[in-house]
């Protein structure tokens, strides 16, 4: 009876390590793929040619630069907007708001996160951008701004659920000894609680960025499509292109193995390094964890 | 010592803020609720029998979206049985087995990378990979696959942090009366973290379901005659086929495209519902 | 009297994997069939003493354990208790623990009790059945739940929950039992029905105690040690240390003078 125990113990031991390892075999998978169908870009396309602005790669005009503006252009626009309505919501719902009124704003949030992201484009597309075009008074309603209002609509569940954790988690002893020394609840919230839960809230914060800047369908279907370089104040009314947008619409029109094939992975690979480099930051803002030994004898 | 502000003015900065923070909440849930009020009442109309059964025709214009429906349906049931069993195994592995070292850290900052790749990256990867290289073509298999390897970062973390949740003074005492590493996990821990492993897998699916760059490469197409007869065929699916109504398909009725996207709403959100039941009916029944 | 040793431990050292010492050299005979109780001041080491006897310290950062720990079974055979490829399972159900705080598995009130049975393979019915009556009469638990064994665990009383952690150990049958201040969270009626029960219990089991107040130790020991900061500084029958301690800082202890 204990010989069989213990070999099935160490199989399924295996098992799961082989399991835990996958993560990091996937991670390599997708960078190594991305490079080699991405690299012979540098080699066919000169790198100067990367920093040109014109992208119109029927006639080899490889200019990156336009996308990548595009893309920081929404995502900044999305980010002014997201940030403040999402932390103040969340401050909202974590500090503020009744037990029973979080019960219904906690979900309804986490519904909005959940929102698959071309419906949000459907909608941008049939009923924001007519508001755009007749309020603005553009010819159509694709722009940068459109894309921007939605794009926030899309980083606004992210800041609003791990910012509201965030706060939650500061202890109530806190709290307690700001009130205890007279501070009033509002001036507890900015003094002590907000500044407790910062590390917390910069982590919403660069996870909404990498969302708006991650997003494609929303940006593909509302932003007008036309990489254009940035113009001074009329950019945000001018229609854009993103680098997301670009990889999507471009991918199915292009032939296995040219030059365009190669340029468009190498955008993924560029995208995949600017999430990287949001990723790591942000985790390093993430709370510590105990260790197992810690957790056992204490 | 004299206070700068009095009391009374100090309650009254307070009652405003307060105020003010009350009505930027609502502007950012108002709309959500708008939303979804919205396309009910404009696509409800189109929601029929045969909208819902039949085919399409006269070029999308008209008919039904059932292959679309049977497309997001498949997609997402393989994703989850591919991609379940190796974020439960990865997540038990690390709350579980892993010894705290640099290894251990080094695949937590693998995944919580793989967290933050844009959508459409994981088409290009689902391509390249699954496509391309395995020689799966636009298929079923390719898209499920890639979906997979998106939804695998929320599962692991999900589900570890379901596990975690479980009391370690449950794991001391398993051990102490004999039971093996394996044991303890199997009869308590799994049991325990099971209601958060589910809201977990269902959540990340719920993103599957209504994602579509990670399927625009890999197992979309636009038109099929019949239904898929396996894996290795391409398909419809409800994401990519509200965006081409919606962009692509000149004098397209409105009614259609809200149906369409009411549909998907319906397939998203209800996985939404199930999984916050699943949460709070846990939650209620726990034995600590 | 020659009563016979149930554990001896020689030059026993721990050291955690920051370098610090928890257990400097300790030496010990535990007689059978007694309750042997370890006192002292907190961080003297007795916890984690009471963690190698069941190798519980393998799920922690041990760097080193040194020295040597024997079991005397009663099946006749000697067990080295810190033998790398010692069946660290089979030791555990011969080795009891109970803890501070009464921590009862989220089941029914038999599956606590036939856990350990199962986990070792056990799946005769009528083998669990006369397990959970026996270990509970042993605990002194019958007569309060044997109308609801079906009952999750949860809905006892505290007292109660830590018997029922009591009855489940004694459920494996086990030689020894080793208690970590089981009645640390109790009330004294709860406290009096388990010192109770386990003046009972030390015919049939040899008992190591770890004693949430010198008062409970004084009540308690048929031998005593006295644990300061990782050292055994004395070790004698119950009767003559709490009486005529020989070592100062054991009388200074034991008078209430520090602690």
């Amino acid at each position: 009876m204990q010989v069989p125990r213990i070999k099935s113990e160490s199989l399924i031991t295996g098992l799961i390590k082989v399991f835990g390892y996958s993560a990091i075999l996937f991670v390599v998978l997708i960078f190594y793929f991305l490079i080699s169908e991405g690299f012979p870009a540098i080699t066919e396309v000169s790198f100067s040619e990367f920093l040109k602005t014109r992208w119109y790669p029927i006639e080899d005009y490889f200019g990156i630069l336009p996308l990548l503006v595009g893309s920081l252009v929404v995502t900044v626009g999305a980010l002014i907007i997201a940030v403040p309505i999402g932390l103040l919501t969340a401050i909202y719902i974590a500090e503020v708001a009744s037990p029973q009124t979080k019960e219904i704003l906690k979900p309804l949030v986490e519904l909005l996160g959940g929102f698959p992201s071309v419906v949000l484009g459907f909608l941008g597309l049939l009923i924001l951008s007519q508001y755009v075009r007749q309020i603005l008074a553009l010819p159509t309603g694709l722009s940068a701004l459109t894309g921007a209002l939605l794009l926030a609509g899309i980083a606004i569940p992210s800041i609003v659920s791990i910012s509201e954790d965030a706060l939650d988690t500061v202890p109530k002893s806190y709290r307690d000894a700001s009130l205890a020394l007279g501070a009033t609840e509002w001036q507890t919230i900015w003094w002590v609680t907000l500044p407790a839960a910062k590390s917390g809230v910069l982590t919403a914060i660069m996870l909404g960025i990498g969302r708006a800047i991650g997003e494609t369908m929303v940006v593909l279907m509302v932003t007008g499509n036309a990489p254009m370089m940035p113009t001074g104040l009329s950019t945000l009314i001018n229609p854009t292109r993103t680098m997301t947008a670009t990889i999507a619409a471009e991918m199915g029109e292009v032939a296995n193995g040219s030059t365009h094939y190669h340029v468009l992975f190498f955008i993924g690979i560029v995208l995949f390094i600017i999430t990287l480099i949001i990723n790591v930051f942000a985790s390093t803002f993430v709370f510590r964890r105990k260790k197992r030994s810690e957790r056992i004898l204490s | 010592m004299k206070p700068k502000h009095s009391p009374a003015r100090r309650n009254r900065t307070q009652r405003l803020g307060f105020f003010f923070l009350r009505l930027v909440a609502i502007v950012a849930v108002i709309p959500i609720i708008a939303i979804i009020a919205y396309i009910v009442y404009k696509g409800a109309p189109a929601l029929s029998w045969e909208f819902i059964t039949g085919f399409p025709s006269d070029g999308m214009r008209s008919g039904g979206i059932w292959p679309a429906i049977v497309g997001t349906f498949f997609l997402t049931m393989l994703c989850a049985l591919i991609v379940a069993p190796f974020g439960i195994g990865a997540a038990v592995y690390l709350s579980e087995y892993a010894p705290d070292n640099r290894w251990t850290q080094s695949i937590r900052i693998a995944i919580i990378n793989l967290a933050g790749i844009p959508s459409v990256v994981y088409g290009l990867f689902g391509l390249g990979l699954f496509v391309i290289f395995l020689n799966l073509g636009i298929s079923i298999l390719a898209g499920s696959l890639t979906l997979a390897i998106m939804t695998l970062p929320v599962i692991i973390t999900t589900t570890e942090e379901a596990l975690r949740a479980v009391p370690q003074s449950f794991r001391v005492v398993s051990r102490s009366v004999g039971a093996t590493q394996w044991q303890t996990v199997r009869r308590i821990v799994l049991p325990q973290a099971l209601p958060g492993i589910m809201t977990g897998v269902i959540l990340g699916l719920e993103r599957a379901a209504g994602e579509t760059a990670p399927i625009l490469f890999t197992a979309a197409v636009f038109f099929l005659p019949g239904l898929p007869s396996s894996v290795l065929d391409p398909t419809m699916a409800l994401p990519y086929h509200l965006y081409v109504i919606s962009t692509q398909v000149p004098g397209m009725s409105p009614e259609i495209q809200y149906g369409t996207a009411l549909v998907l709403l319906i397939f998203v959100l209800g996985m939404n519902l199930v999984a916050t039941i699943i949460r709070s009916r846990a939650r209620a029944r726990r034995q600590w | 009297m020659n009563t016979k040793n149930k554990i001896v431990t020689e030059n026993l050292v721990l050291q955690y994997s920051d370098g610090t010492e928890s257990l400097k050299d300790i030496s010990l005979n535990i007689p059978a069939n007694s309750i042997s109780v370890l006192f002292g001041p907190a961080g003297g080491g007795k916890s984690t003493f009471l963690r190698i006897l069941n190798r519980l310290n393998d799920l922690a950062n041990v760097k080193q354990v040194s020295g040597k720990a024997t079991l005397y079974s009663d099946t006749g055979e000697l067990l080295d208790i810190l033998a790398p490829d010692l069946d660290v399972t089979s030791l555990r159900r011969r080795v009891g623990m109970v803890f501070a705080r009464p921590v009862v598995l989220p089941m029914s009130i038999r599956q606590n009790l036939t856990y350990g049975l199962e986990a070792a393979g056990e799946r005769n019915k009528n083998r669990l059945n006369e397990a959970v009556d026996r270990s509970l009469r042993q605990a002194a638990l019958w007569d309060e739940v044997k109308d609801r064994l079906d009952d999750p665990a949860v809905d006892l009383s505290g007292g109660q929950q830590q018997r029922l952690c009591i009855a489940r150990s004694l459920a494996l049958e086990p030689e020894v039992l080793l208690l970590d201040e089981p009645t640390s969270g109790l009330d004294p009626i709860s406290t009096g029905k388990v010192e109770a029960s386990l003046q009972v219990l030390k015919n049939n089991y040899t008992i190591i105690l770890v004693p949430h107040s010198v008062q409970q130790a004084a009540r308690a020991a048929d031998y005593a040690a006295f644990f300061l900061q990782g050292e055994l500084i004395e070790y004698a029958p119950g009767k003559e240390i709490f009486t005529h301690p020989t070592i100062q800082q054991t009388a200074d202890y034991i008078e209430g003078r520090f602690g």
